[in-house]
């Protein structure tokens, strides 16, 4: 079983937000749909530079598009 | 299903199918007598022969079949397809180092070159088969 990201992201609320569909979010930031996909369900995390595209894509941060829970003792 | 993950598998199942196939030729060939008496030479070169043609042949015919129902979805390939490439290459090439080591202490104890030639060409059957599930559970489960 493939443990999955402690990263999380808003890429769905983000592009439903501007009325995007996946199909089209994944040719603006040059993958696949499914590619997309896995990203927003969490199976698979995007490179930094591609992370830096979708976060561009959107006019906004890094920060606000991805997360990574705080470390807790 | 993407255009690499589509030729993953047709990889799979043409190896699949083939290396089978080699198996039972090479016993059927045998007649109930060594294996070692087999001339299996032939056979080996026609199953790689085959499997390399009927690879490209399913990748095609697959994804023009594909293509009248998704036509974004042909030939294109991005960083997921690279890095679970590289996954299905790193996991098979264990196989293909266990072969290559077969070989040499096969070698070593001079055994028959049917033992030396198939160590090698199983070698390279489980680096393709394994590779290639590898790749397949990381399309369809996740790569994190």
């Amino acid at each position: 079983m493939v443990k999955p990201t402690k990263v999380t992201n808003n890429i769905r609320s983000l592009r439903e937000a501007e009325g995007l569909t996946q199909a089209e979010l994944a040719r603006r930031i040059g993958v696949t749909r499914q590619t997309l996909i896995a990203i927003e369900q969490g199976k698979y995390s995007p490179t930094l530079e591609l992370a830096f595209q979708i976060a561009r894509n959107f006019g906004t941060g890094l920060d606000d598009v991805f997360r990574y829970p705080e470390e807790t003792e | 299903m993407v255009y690499e993950e589509r030729n993953t598998w047709s990889a799979l199942i043409v190896t699949v199918i083939t290396t089978i196939a080699y198996v039972i030729v090479v016993v059927h060939a045998a007649e109930g007598g060594a294996l070692t008496d087999v001339e299996w030479w032939p056979i080996m070169a026609w199953t790689i022969g085959v499997s390399i043609v009927a690879t490209v042949v399913v990748s095609v015919l697959w994804g023009f079949i594909a293509g009248m129902f998704d036509p974004d979805s042909v030939g294109t390939a991005d960083q997921r397809d690279r890095d679970i490439s590289r996954i299905g290459d790193r996991v098979g090439q264990s196989f293909m180092v266990i072969g290559g080591l077969g070989v040499i202490i096969l070698s070593a104890f001079e055994a028959d070159t049917f033992w030396i030639a198939n160590t090698m060409f199983f070698g390279f059957a489980l680096a393709a088969i394994v590779g290639g599930i590898a790749s397949v559970i990381a399309y369809r489960r996740g790569l994190v």
